[in-house]
């Protein structure tokens, strides 16, 4: 019996536009995830070796480090709060609230370091005050983690308010009329219902405040060995005719991302139901 | 003044909370948490980009914004980024369709690929295809007997700008094509429509509205990018420097009135573009729901 969707099917035009699927994908991604790699090994790989682990660079991954264990954590604690907030109660403003948390996602990397600048740079409305006490913010680590906190905001809150939307607030009113507080019921209900969502929307967020650019670029100041991150020494580098280093620091970043986009595939496999659907968009 | 506000409203908030669903508690704590996070890293920070340009008054803001060179590097931004969306839509709309509706082997390594401009940090994408598209790279030297140069012009820009919005447009129509019923299409066949027609009246007024939603953020994606642009684009004043830069260029030189008219401005059109392209939006659901 030959029904009507297998009637739908012409064999020739499946062929050509999977070809074309294939052949776009392969040039707008898989070229430039190649001769990130191929650009990063020319020399050898002990050259390569090498490169990462030279004094600046070491340091770059350090602080790169450590931008990313101040920051996800905390953007981990406001996506928990604001999406608790958001779906286990009801309040006028609600969608406004929504709208501003993915706010940074529409600001442009470069403006995210800027205000950044316009606060606390030289002449920025506290710049005098800053300078009187002997603190920096513009130029150090507090400026490249402010600049980190404000890109990587929304990802925790993004996965877990459509998660948490769609799996209602039945088992949290269960647990509350059974006696349980707040605390108790985050952490005993809420909490192993999104954990797949927090640990998805952590990996994202991870991912993202170590590969920032613009906005650290912004206020980093680029002193080697202190305030470069890696994307920026990545720059450095590439600026500096030094390409084998450059390329060897970017293998090291677009791992990375490769490791991110296996953890989400693997999350989708495993556990389709613990995250929202369009997860990562 | 934003953080001054909070307990009153937070206040009339936890007791509308309290009377709707009664049961649960922690609305004040959460709540309050979001507002003092949100305002001190997001909100508070954009006040002084909207407020800061005008210490030089409104003429120093009209002088900034009607430079040449401020206005070359805006409609570049803006234009590269309306053609790279443009490009984005129809080839999001063909890897979409290829991942929804054919199988074939290694269909979700092609699925899991789409993501890489989303976790590729931008300067990685940024020296990967400076390299590619250089005149001895990868792609560069096969077009460069043809006359075309990609790096260092705005075509570079455009190049780049296509890279970091290719997953947009895929990633909102995935998911309505995979719920679409097949059986108006099947509908549609047994009462003789052809392919094309097939597609044109049931296919593609369903998909629509994603459509514009994904063409809009593979947009605003693009106006702001930094990172995976400048390595590629030159960076020559009139010709191929982005806005993004401009801004960069103009704190170095301590103008901070200056970059942040830019900034302010760039937002601003951004702003006026998605208004008009969620009118659009409407528009097209209006129709849909007509023709429907």
């Amino acid at each position: 019996m030959s029904t009507p969707s297998r009637a739908m099917r012409n064999p020739a035009a499946s062929f050509a536009l999977i070809g074309l699927a294939l052949a776009w994908l392969g040039l707008m991604v898989g070229l430039p995830l190649a001769i990130v790699f191929v650009e990063a090994f020319k020399k050898g790989f002990e050259i390569a070796r090498e490169k990462v682990l030279e004094p600046d660079a070491l340091a770059a991954v350090r602080l790169t480090l450590l931008v990313a264990a101040i920051c996800v954590p905390l953007n981990a604690l406001f996506g928990l709060a604001a999406a608790w907030a958001v779906t286990k109660f009801d309040f006028r403003g609600k969608n406004l609230l929504v709208t501003l948390i993915d706010l940074p996602f529409s600001v442009s990397p470069v403006i995210s370091g800027l205000v950044w600048v316009l606060l606390f740079g030289a002449s920025g409305w506290f710049g005098p005050w800053l300078r009187d006490h002997d603190l920096k913010i513009v130029f150090a680590l507090p400026g490249l983690v402010l600049a980190t906190l404000f890109v990587s905001l929304p990802f925790v809150a993004r996965e877990l308010i459509p998660l948490m939307q769609a799996q209602g607030r039945d088992e949290e009113h269960a647990a509350a009329t059974l006696g349980a507080g707040p605390l108790r019921t985050f952490v005993l209900v809420t909490l192993p219902n999104v954990r797949w969502a927090l640990l998805y929307g952590i990996l994202l967020s991870t991912a993202r405040a170590m590969g920032e650019f613009g906005a650290v670029s912004v206020v980093s100041g680029h002193i080697r060995g202190a305030t470069n991150t890696l994307p920026l020494h990545i720059e450095v580098l590439y600026n500096d005719y030094d390409m084998v280093g450059a390329f060897a620091c970017a293998a090291l970043l677009a791992s990375l991302a490769l490791v991110t986009l296996a953890a989400k595939a693997a999350l989708e496999h495993l556990h389709p139901d613990g995250l929202a659907r369009g997860a990562g968009r | 003044m934003i953080l001054a506000a909070p307990r009153p409203i937070l206040l009339s908030w936890a007791l509308r909370a309290r009377r709707s669903r009664g049961v649960v508690g922690g609305f004040v704590p959460a709540m309050g948490f979001t507002l003092a996070y949100l305002s001190l890293i997001v909100l508070i920070p954009l006040a002084a980009l909207a407020v800061r340009p005008w210490e030089s008054g409104l003429t120093g803001v009209w002088h900034t914004v009607s430079d040449a060179r401020v206005l070359a590097a805006l409609r570049l931004s803006f234009g590269a980024a309306f053609l790279a969306a443009a490009v984005n839509l129809p080839m999001g709309l063909l890897i979409a369709w290829v991942l929804v509706r054919e199988r074939f082997p290694g269909k979700r390594l092609l699925d899991a690929a789409v993501d890489l401009p989303f976790a590729l940090p931008t300067a990685v994408a940024g020296i990967a295809l400076s390299a590619l598209y250089a005149p001895n790279g990868w792609i560069g030297h096969l077009v460069e007997p043809l006359g075309i140069k990609i790096a260092y012009t705005p075509i570079g820009v455009f190049v780049a700008m296509l890279f970091v919005g290719l997953p947009f447009v895929v990633r909102q129509v995935q998911p309505v094509l995979e719920d679409l019923d097949q059986e108006v299409e099947e509908a549609a066949l047994l009462l003789g429509a052809g392919a094309a027609k097939r597609f044109a009246t049931v296919i593609l007024p369903a998909l629509t509205p994603a459509l514009i939603t994904g063409f809009a953020l593979a947009f605003a994606r693009g106006v702001g990018e930094y990172g995976s642009v400048i390595f590629l684009a030159g960076n020559m004043p009139y010709k191929s420097e982005i806005a993004p830069l401009l801004i960069i260029t103009k704190l170095e030189q301590y103008d901070y009135a200056g970059a942040a008219a830019v900034g302010l401005s760039m937002l601003l059109i951004s702003l006026v573009a998605l208004l008009v392209i969620n009118a659009v939006q409407l528009r097209a659901a209006r129709f849909g729901s007509e023709a429907a």
